[in-house]
């Protein structure tokens, strides 16, 4: 199963979000998690099953004014 | 000097930081130290997957400061409202610097969206500051929408040309119930000190720190101006003269003979 994570394809090892943050190294904290554009609260990422084609935005702090 | 309360938590530096454009981390974590903000915003970016992560955070993250993530790059209340989501779950926190400006090239914040995108994010929970237009009735709407502070601009972005809306920061102190942060376009400490003077309640300051030939000194300078420009209008400033005619304020002609 393939998703895109900011715009990239990523071939999906597990099933939940939460598998595919730690498929990818990302941090747990300081970040935040969008699947098609709705914010998915990080207690819900392990019950949260992917499905083929999501977009998923994940951000983190950045330097600005 | 009166400390300043925003949304129930007391500052006593009214000098609040951006977190742009430093050469390094390094160099802005000693800045925001050696400015004595405890407000200091920071943005949001995508993830780069393959990229190393760079700990910015760390770099900011302290007891006595409070963290103020803004939505930039958003270009609408719609966008600004899902940037607010993303921005509580990330950082943990209520307080948002709301700023929408869809137009690259001047940076200039919507009224329209910030107002509507204000309205949204305060049912919502937000401790919401606005960056705004220097425009005193957008103000008091935005504080009727339950706006934590107004942010009003004192010229464009990163111009560093001081208060260009001079005329009209000084009708939305006199007007406002929420306090007035002055922020954009203060590009020296003579602009803070002015702004302060003027009884603005706090200035916002980035870039006129952040690319200075030393960083660290400067955020020391504006520290400085904005603690002096409150006591001066803490202090009550004496009124200006009208006209060219001069006011002595020495006896004249006292130790000499008529």
């Amino acid at each position: 199963m393939n998703v895109k994570v900011n715009g990239k394809e990523v071939s999906v090892q597990g099933t939940t979000l939460t598998d595919l943050i730690v498929q990818l190294a990302l941090p747990q904290n300081g970040v935040a998690v969008a699947v098609d554009n709705k914010m998915i609260p990080r207690t819900q990422w392990s019950d949260y099953i992917l499905r083929e084609g999501l977009q998923i935005v994940v951000i983190k702090a950045a330097c600005g004014g | 000097m009166q400390t300043l309360e925003i949304a129930g938590r007391e500052f006593t530096s009214r000098l609040f930081m951006g977190t742009g454009k430093f050469s390094s981390n390094e160099i802005m974590k000693r800045a925001i130290e050696a400015s004595g903000t405890q407000m200091v915003t920071v943005a949001m970016k995508r993830i780069e997957l393959d990229d190393e992560q760079d700990d910015m955070l760390g770099h900011i993250m302290s007891p006595d400061i409070c963290l103020l993530p803004n939505t930039s790059g958003v270009r609408d209340a719609e966008e600004a409202v899902f940037a607010a989501q993303m921005s509580r779950e990330a950082f943990g926190t209520n307080w948002l610097k709301l700023e929408i400006h869809p137009d690259p090239r001047y940076l200039l914040p919507d009224s329209t969206e910030t107002l509507k995108a204000t309205e949204q994010l305060v049912k919502l929970g937000f401790n919401v500051l606005p960056y705004c237009q220097a425009d005193p009735t957008l103000c008091k709407r935005l504080e009727e929408a339950g706006a934590a502070a107004v942010m009003p601009l004192g010229a464009p972005i990163g111009s560093n040309k001081g208060l260009r809306t001079r005329d009209f920061l000084q009708i939305i102190i006199e007007q406002s119930g929420v306090p007035v942060v002055v922020d954009a376009g203060i590009g020296a400490p003579s602009h803070a000190a002015e702004a302060m003077e003027m009884g603005a309640s706090a200035c916002l300051v980035n870039t006129a720190i952040a690319v200075a030939g030393d960083p660290v000194a400067m955020a020391v300078a504006f520290k400085q101006a904005v603690e002096a420009g409150r006591m001066a209008y803490e202090a009550g400033l004496g009124a200006v003269s009208d006209g060219m005619v001069a006011e002595a304020s020495s006896p004249l002609t006292a130790f000499l003979l008529d």
